[in-house]
């Protein structure tokens, strides 16, 4: 009986080499081998401090900015934190919040609705993403904050607006921090002119 | 834009039979032990537990192992987490997990539910996730589909009184199946974006100013067996709606892919095994058919959208609360229909924020016992366990004695059946009406209304049928309920592991008689209609007065306007 215990035991130990240590270390490896960027996390760096991650979303509140979907994680866009609302639809809570997201969106943009995305918490607290209407939506405040012209925005949301996988796999979308930073960009190459 | 949702829904299920039918004969060989390239490996390892390849084991012996292993395994996983600070790889600095949650997670491991009461990334040091969470990702999973070869067996073999040997099905499923199919997930969700490292978390200074702590770790091989072996339990908090965890449309693909892969596949490994390939056949085909029904419910049900902000809000892609913009509703509710129809339990979106009926459905899929594909062997075994069921009720009704697959099923095994079966309702209406009444486990509690006893329904059926995803709203951190979910999962797995081997250990010494004119097919649509309607109206009619308390009074709830 004791033997057999201390035989399921160093058993289970080598599974434990096998499968958490030498696996994981070898796919480590590897990848960091073949995808340095992405494995760490996919990192953006600007004037060689880190900015913030394409995966990840950060929070936007000055109106020049293009704002993501509101988030749940911790008290919101904590990357170590990922959360959602988790409120059912008939949850008070959440009606309220989506009376008040409303308001303040439309404060904010012309006295227009927003789009459902713009309004509803997303899964993880931290999609980086928004839909094409949802950042048409807010192209003419952008327009009007930074003192350009709608169109330009507008093909610079094109030109940022990722499609479905081979035409076909997931949804549209916008990548709200890189969208932003090529607003960023794009003010100072103007400047520079 | 429809249209687009039901190309995708092709493209998913032609994927994921074409390469379940190859993956299922490949099983086959694996457990006949025709696969030797790593035969090295595999005498080292049987020569460490003393076994003897050729030996084979009673259902008795079987069990024994199967709880003993376990038994090490959650012994192993809960000192770590309880030592966790004194142990290496520790960046973010994680203290020690309490008595209970650490109970209550060692229990989700072992029991291959991983239902998560903590976050991931700030609860778990690197250490963890790898070496003890990782680890029982395999070999839960292994458990799982061992068991599951066993039971078969005793279902085709003739007049013998051995299923197999544990450890032989355990290894070799694991270097066989599990680690290569893993490894090349793995790799292929780093190239998707998914974090391989062991860096200390990174701090980012956002384009606002605003410091940013931004969540790393070996992420990417942990996700790949958390979907192979339909663990679930995510390296992050919020599993694989995380972008970090399921950054593309791609990376969702493979990973709903590798839900229901092996789960399918046992349907023709079991064919082969039978020597009648239209028996794993008809039960694929009963399995599929509920599936799709399934998800046509919850699709319609959240591309309808909100009715509660429907007046001003433009719902193009209807209900997004919770749901990440990347995979929209279709890709949203094909994985949640896809993990609660196996006992996977990852999310790519909120459960708890479905329409009420959206909701339902992915509860009542649990409460049937997850047989529509189900876990890795444990969908399969529960399967067998409604075929036994079926094939008596059909037996009854014109009053010959049941067969199966040419073996007269009797009193022993019906009454073993149901004793498993009794897993369920006990977990959700015994222990679930528990807490529902008890202060202490009402506390819980989220949300007011109908949806708060979704919610604490959605947690004890998830616990009980070792799923492992939540109606996340739901406090299921404290003392009581890690101590009473816990109860749960040790409940819906043993239970059920225990019955079924016995079923198997009976059915393995019953000759086979070959069919006559008076034997019911059991390969038929007649059959196969049988099937799904016991599975509907044993699982329904047990749960039918709980749902209508929770999803539905909320649907008319909703309806009419009203929250709460």
């Amino acid at each position: 009986m004791i033997g057999k215990t201390f035989r399921i035991l160093a058993f289970t130990l080598t599974m434990t080499i096998l499968t958490g240590l030498v696996y994981p270390l070898a796919v480590t490896g590897i990848a960091q081998t073949l995808f340095p960027n992405r494995s760490a996390g996919s990192l953006i760096e600007k004037d060689g401090k880190v900015i913030g991650s394409s995966l990840i979303a950060q929070n936007f509140e000055r109106p020049e900015y293009f704002h993501p979907r509101p988030s749940a994680a911790g008290t919101g866009y904590e990357a170590d934190n990922s959360g959602a609302s988790n409120l059912g639809l008939t949850s008070k809570v959440l009606n309220d919040s989506y009376v008040q997201r409303t308001a303040a969106q439309k404060e904010m943009n012309g006295n227009v609705a927003p789009p459902a995305d713009m309004i509803s918490a997303s899964g993880s607290g931290l999609d980086p993403h928004i839909s094409p209407e949802a950042a048409d939506y807010q192209a003419p405040r952008i327009a009007r904050e930074r003192n350009i012209s709608l169109e330009s925005v507008q093909s610079m949301i094109k030109d940022h607006t990722q499609g479905r996988s081979f035409g076909i796999l997931g949804a549209p979308r916008v990548n709200v921090l890189e969208l932003n930073l090529a607003l960023d960009t794009m003010k100072k190459t103007t400047l520079n002119q | 834009m429809i249209s687009a949702d039901i190309i995708q829904i092709i493209i998913y299920f032609t994927l994921l039979v074409a390469l379940a039918v190859p993956l299922g004969l490949y099983m086959h060989s694996v457990f006949e032990g025709k696969q030797r390239w790593l035969k090295p490996i595999e005498g080292i390892l049987y020569k460490i537990i003393g076994t003897d390849p050729e030996k084979e084991q009673r259902w008795t012996k079987y069990a024994l192992c199967v709880l003993g292993f376990n038994l090490i395994g959650f012994l192993l996983l809960y000192a770590i987490m309880r030592l966790q600070h004194i142990l290496p790889f520790n960046p973010a600095d994680m203290g020690a997990l309490s008595p209970d949650l650490a109970f209550n997670t060692a229990v989700s491991f072992t029991t291959n539910t991983n239902w998560q009461a903590y976050g991931g990334e700030s609860t778990m040091s690197y250490f963890i996730q790898m070496m003890g969470l990782t680890v029982q990702n395999f070999v839960s999973a292994a458990t799982g589909i061992a068991v599951a070869v066993a039971v078969i067996r005793g279902f085709v073999r003739k007049q013998m009184d051995t299923l197999g040997n544990f450890w032989v099905d355990l290894v070799r499923c694991t270097l066989y199946i599990l680690l290569p199919l893993s490894f090349v997930a793995a790799l292929f969700l780093v190239a998707q974006g998914v974090p391989q490292n062991l860096d200390p978390y990174a701090t980012a200074t956002t384009l606002e100013g605003a410091q940013q702590t931004i969540a790393q770790g070996p992420a990417a091989s942990q996700i790949a067996i958390k979907q192979l072996g339909t663990n679930g339990g995510g390296f992050f908090s919020i599993n694989s709606a995380h972008p970090y965890e399921n950054p593309t449309p791609l990376s969702n693909l493979l990973q709903m892919l590798y839900i229901l892969l092996i789960p399918v596949a046992f349907c023709f490994m079991y064919g082969r095994m039978a020597k009648d390939m239209r028996q794993g056949i008809a039960i694929f085909g009963a399995m599929a058919i509920i599936f799709v029904a399934a998800f046509s419910g919850t699709y319609l049900a959240e591309k309808a959208g909100n009715p509660l902000i429907a007046d001003e809000i433009s719902q193009m892609d209807g209900n997004m609360e919770g749901k990440e913009t990347r995979f929209g509703v279709v890709n949203s509710t094909l994985w949640g229909v896809a993990t609660t129809a196996a006992s996977n339990g990852s999310v790519n979106s909120m459960h708890d924020s479905y329409t009420p009926l959206g909701g339902m459905i992915m509860l009542f899929l649990i409460m049937t016992g997850e047989v529509v594909f189900g876990g890795v062997g444990a969908g399969f075994y529960g399967m067998l366990l409604y075929v036994v069921l079926t094939v008596f009720l059909a037996g009854l009704m014109v009053g010959r004695t049941p067969e199966y697959l040419g073996k007269k099923i009797e009193g022993r095994e019906v009454k073993l059946a149901v004793l498993a079966m009794l897993s369920m309702p006990v977990g959700i209406l015994g222990l679930g009406c528990l807490s529902a009444v008890l202060p202490i486990g009402l506390e819980s509690m989220q949300d007011q209304g109908p949806h708060g006893l979704s919610e604490l329904l959605y947690a004890y059926s998830s616990a009980t049928g070792n799923n492992g995803s939540a109606f996340a709203g739901y406090g299921a951190g404290t003392f009581y309920q890690n101590t009473m979910l816990g109860i749960c999962m040790l409940l819906g797995r043993y239970a059920f592991i225990i019955p079924m081997l016995a079923v198997a250990g009976s059915l393995v010494a019953k000759k086979q008689t070959p069919p006559t004119s008076g034997t019911f097919p059991t390969h038929t649509t007649l059959f196969l209609g049988l099937l799904i309607g016991v599975i509907l109206i044993v699982g329904g009619l047990t749960f039918f007065p709980v749902l209508a308390l929770g999803p539905i009074a909320e649907h008319m709830a909703m309806l009419k306007g009203t929250t709460f």
